[in-house]
């Protein structure tokens, strides 16, 4: 394996997967009023977190993240974390708004990466906040099946589709097409059929569907744009 | 007030990459590191093809999106318009790498040598390691020749390694304020375009693609 770093792997997806099902899972805690799922939630961010930490090259430094919080949305994610972590030990169902925090923090992450063009594009953001909150609100599923939770699972999971269809028209990518149509037809549409019948099957159907397309998302799409020449050099005679 | 630009003048390069060269010499870069790259580009269709020569690197951006997504304050932009990277600060998170839109940034994990064992000209700079690197417009070279007295992209000694190794003439450096220096004087001579001004970077690498009409 080279020693050159390209793009970003597993490591940092696993941020993204863990870290924006466990946000979702944090934000949809309220409904059940359930403590234990802000708990979970938190233990998946952490985890995420670990994740990316083993991938940056200086981990002594890890610190360093917090000291742009003008400007970048890493650190911003970084401190909505900092925030969350004993806000939602303490006073677990009143963690929901840093948690959505941290989701939008993520969310701006992948749009503010100007060099690539599936990352870039505005429709990114609400795939990304969407496809947590889904994820969150499908794990919730496995342990209640209470009569709001379920509808915030419905909706959370259409939204997310139309999400989808609204990134996916904005960025043709090939690499995110079998995560897309495994989401469009398991992770929505096989979901909403077994939710009145088996609700914790239907939630664990649409988060592992949103955490395969972050996956391809973060280490498959990520494909740079390249180069251009608007104009070629004019050599000689014209 | 100074603002440094390079300037390729496309009809001219023959993508003979002594500049690439000069680079990794000067600045010792590991293997798969280049901070000054020559892209061989065919464009067209056969019969109709057409072959371009095109350095590129960083482009010094002046709104540049590594900066703004770095989370530890490492990149940063000087008054001259050069943007810098501490390696000190640096986390090595590669941000700045998927954020660049010239693919102008590396990090290397590791210490890498040309011929697998260490050379006894190869001095491995472990700071490097682990952190992003970039084209620093030989920011040194450029420091030291000021504090002379020498003028940057005229006296070779305060000029770009790649400037200085090219043998076409192909390549220029100057301070795009002064409306009397080299680069100001080839920007008004000449027809150019900046890549990717659509994203609004503002990359301060010109090329000159025909004369001005």
């Amino acid at each position: 394996m080279s020693a050159l770093q390209r793009h970003w792997d597993a490591r940092a997806a696993a941020n993204f997967m863990l870290g924006g099902a466990g946000a979702g899972l944090v934000a949809c805690a309220p409904l059940t009023g359930n403590s234990a799922l802000v708990f979970a939630g938190l233990a998946m961010i952490a985890a995420g977190l670990g994740a990316v930490w083993l991938e940056i090259g200086r981990r002594l430094r890890a610190a360093h993240v917090l000291f742009n919080p003008f400007t970048s949305w890493m650190t911003r994610e970084a401190f909505a974390a900092l925030l969350l972590f004993p806000i939602g030990l303490f006073y677990p169902l009143f963690a929901a708004p840093l948690a959505l925090a941290f989701l939008y923090c993520q969310a701006r992450i992948l749009h503010a990466s100007k060099g690539i063009p599936a990352w870039r594009a505005r429709e990114v953001m609400a795939l990304v906040v969407s496809t947590g909150l889904a994820e969150g609100a499908g794990l919730a599923l496995v342990f209640s099946a209470d009569r709001w939770l379920l509808g915030a699972f419905g909706a959370a999971v259409v939204v997310r589709y139309f999400a989808w269809r609204r990134y996916r028209a904005a960025v043709r990518s090939e690499a995110l097409e079998p995560a897309g149509r495994t989401l469009a037809w398991l992770g929505t549409g096989a979901a909403l059929v077994l939710l009145p019948i088996a609700p914790p099957l239907a939630g664990l159907a649409a988060a592992a569907c949103g955490a395969w397309l972050k996956l391809a998302l973060v280490t498959r799409a990520s494909f740079k744009q390249g180069f251009s020449l608007p104009h070629l050099p004019v050599r000689g005679a014209r | 007030m100074t603002r440094w630009a390079m300037i390729a003048d496309l009809r001219r390069c023959v993508g003979c990459q002594t500049c690439t060269a000069a680079c990794k010499q000067a600045n010792g870069t590991p293997p798969g590191v280049q901070w000054r790259r020559v892209l061989d580009l065919e464009v067209g269709e056969y019969p109709r093809v057409k072959r371009a020569f095109v350095p590129v690197g960083c482009m010094h951006c002046d709104d540049p999106p590594c900066m703004h997504v770095c989370p530890s304050t490492a990149t940063r932009k000087r008054a001259d318009g050069i943007v810098t990277i501490d390696y000190d600060l640096c986390i090595g998170c590669a941000y700045c790498a998927l954020a660049c839109p010239y693919e102008a940034r590396y990090k290397v994990d590791r210490q890498e040598f040309a011929f697998g064992a260490r050379a006894p000209n190869e001095t491995p700079d472990e700071k490097r390691v682990g952190v992003a690197t970039k084209c620093t417009f030989c920011v040194e070279r450029i420091d030291a020749g000021l504090a002379k007295g020498l003028k940057p992209g005229v006296d070779p000694e305060a000029t770009p390694a790649c400037v200085n190794s090219c043998i076409a003439g192909a390549l220029h450096f100057g301070d795009a304020d002064d409306p009397g220096s080299n680069v100001s004087e080839l920007l008004a001579e000449n027809q150019f375009f900046r890549m990717h001004e659509e994203l609004g970077t503002g990359p301060r690498f010109y090329y000159l693609w025909d004369k001005a009409p």
